[in-house]
């Protein structure tokens, strides 16, 4: 089992969440975020002053996932939050030591299965 | 037929009058009531320029001091109703202290010419606020307002209004670019001057952008002080039941409004030109820079010299930005080039397109600008070395609306992505 986060461009999110539910994923939490990465600060004008936009506005995308999962979540991800350009954002991979399911008590895999419908 | 709704309002307001001549009240009375009425109105109008400045400085400054921006303007507009009446009308047009012993000139009561001109008042006072704003003890500032509207704007505005000295030598000022907004805009020169920039403004020896919170705020605010300006200059012509008064106030309005296009779009082109991109805050100071420039004059331009009086004066204020920031003089909202420099520009141009003696307006220009920004520096200097004016530099970091008002104007996520302020922490 994993704990799949991405950090993406807000304007992906629409593409990416089409994408995860193609590849067969369910159950993601997404937040909005802040900050920087390669892409670092861009200057503007205000007033005729510069000035630096240092934190820029991401979507940060948290998936659970078991383990045949992990694949298919980070290529749906990547094909979906790419544009080529820096600022495409990150994707970490961590391992998970548990998983509960609050309404039934399952845990692990089971309670990362989703439910039929 | 359709139309016919419409026209319901209208005749009901003309029935009513009919009505009253048939019932024997005078022609005089009807004129009476319309004048008091329109100047009450117009005043209203006025009035709506106080949350047009509030709106206008709270976006244009930080999110953590938008209660500060906010208390300030509830607060001099409360002071000014009160200082004004208690002392400062006496001072600037007669009669005795909270309005006793006055008789007006005008065709309307005591207390419609009092509340007319208490608007006045208020406004050349809350032009300071925001120029000083992001670094100001709210205390310091009250008595501020005070002293602004009890004795600064009272005794110059006589030289002018209250019939004094440069009445008297011929100078015209229709509704204050002068006597509201040159002496608002240099006081707050000295204001500035006397409590400094903001932290981290100059840092490493250029100036560096705080840019405002919420631009759509600014927006708003500048509409309101564009509507409300109809009174300020409509409304001063006082007098509305004659058909001479009904057609000046008409090409006042017209004029008015020229003016202010013709300094937006001024300013958009130019920021533009300057900037590579047309500059929101730079358009919204074009806009007002127009107004002032028209203010001393609507009566008596053509349609054609109010659009030049404005676009000159909206690109004015664009350089007047820059150039104040170049010399490190910190207003945060432009109100000392909208007030200040374009209201000695809007004396000159009744002088340049008006008829007037140019040399007597630039003679009262420079005299209400120069007046204004010596009180201004002293009263502030004097105010520094008592109770004293500036927050800590600890205080200014964490923002005025904690320190000063024990609230946060906003939750702290809201200000995560404020742009950096390089050395703030110096």
């Amino acid at each position: 089992m994993k704990l799949i986060t991405a950090v993406i461009r807000p304007e992906r999110l629409p593409a990416v969440k089409e994408s995860l539910f193609a590849a067969g994923v369910r159950g993601i939490t997404i937040s909005r975020v802040s900050g920087h990465g390669g892409q670092g600060g861009v200057v503007e004008t205000y007033r005729g002053s510069p000035y630096v936009v240092e934190f820029h506005e991401k979507v940060q995308v948290q998936i659970a996932v078991s383990d045949p999962f992990v694949d298919p979540t980070v290529d749906a991800l990547v094909k979906a939050a790419r544009t080529g350009n820096v600022g495409d954002g990150k994707i970490f991979v961590q391992p998970l030591e548990r998983v509960i399911r609050i309404r039934t008590g399952e845990e692990d895999t089971e309670a990362l299965t989703p439910v039929e419908r | 037929m359709k139309t016919l709704p419409r026209l319901v309002p209208a005749t009901a307001v003309l029935a009513s009058f009919a009505l009253a001549v048939a019932q024997g009240e005078s022609v005089a009375d009807v004129a009476f009531a319309l004048d008091t009425v329109a100047l009450l109105l117009s005043a209203l109008l006025v009035a709506l320029m106080q949350p047009g400045f509030a709106l206008l400085e709270a976006g244009l400054h930080s999110s953590k001091n938008v209660i500060n921006i906010f208390m300030k303007n509830i607060a001099d507009f409360a002071v000014a109703a009160l200082a004004y009446w208690a002392v400062g009308f006496a001072i600037m047009y007669g009669g005795g202290l909270f309005l006793r012993n006055y008789v007006t000139g005008m065709n309307v009561p005591n207390s419609a010419d009092f509340f007319f001109q208490m608007v006045f008042a208020a406004t050349a006072a809350t032009i300071v606020s925001g120029a000083i704003g992001g670094r100001m003890k709210f205390g310091a500032y009250l008595i501020f307002s005070v002293v602004m509207t009890a004795l600064i704007y009272p005794v110059m505005g006589a030289w002018q209004w209250g019939g004094g000295w440069l009445s008297q030598l011929g100078f015209a000022d229709f509704a204050g670019s002068s006597v509201v907004h040159a002496v608002g805009g240099f006081a707050a020169l000295g204001a500035v001057l006397a409590i400094g920039p903001r932290l981290g403004r100059y840092a490493g020896g250029r100036a560096v952008a705080m840019p405002g919170h919420n631009l759509a705020y600014a927006g708003l605010g500048l509409f309101l002080l564009w509507i409300g300006w109809f009174g300020f200059n409509g409304g001063s012509q006082l007098a509305f039941s004659t058909q001479a008064d009904a057609t000046a106030v008409a090409d006042i309005f017209l004029h008015t409004n020229l003016a202010a296009a013709a300094g937006g779009v001024a300013a958009l082109l130019v920021s533009w030109a300057l900037f590579k991109k047309p500059d929101i805050s730079m358009t919204i100071n074009g806009v007002l820079g127009g107004l002032v420039s028209i203010t001393a004059g609507p009566d008596v331009v053509t349609g054609l010299s109010a659009v030049a009086a404005g676009a000159i004066g909206g690109a004015l204020v664009v350089g007047s930005v820059v150039m104040f920031d170049r010399l490190r003089v910190d207003d945060p909202v432009g109100a000392i080039s909208v007030h200040g420099v374009a209201g000695l520009w809007g004396t000159a141009a009744v002088g340049v397109f008006g008829g007037a003696n140019l040399g007597v307006q630039l003679l009262g220009t420079f005299s209400y600008a120069a007046g204004a920004f010596v009180a201004g520096y002293l009263v502030f200097l004097a105010l520094k070395v008592t109770i004293g004016i500036r927050v800590s530099p600890n205080e200014e970091v964490r923002g005025l609306d904690i320190v000063e008002h024990g609230l946060p104007g906003y939750s702290s996520e809201d200000r995560l992505r404020d742009p950096v302020v390089v050395g703030a922490g110096d």
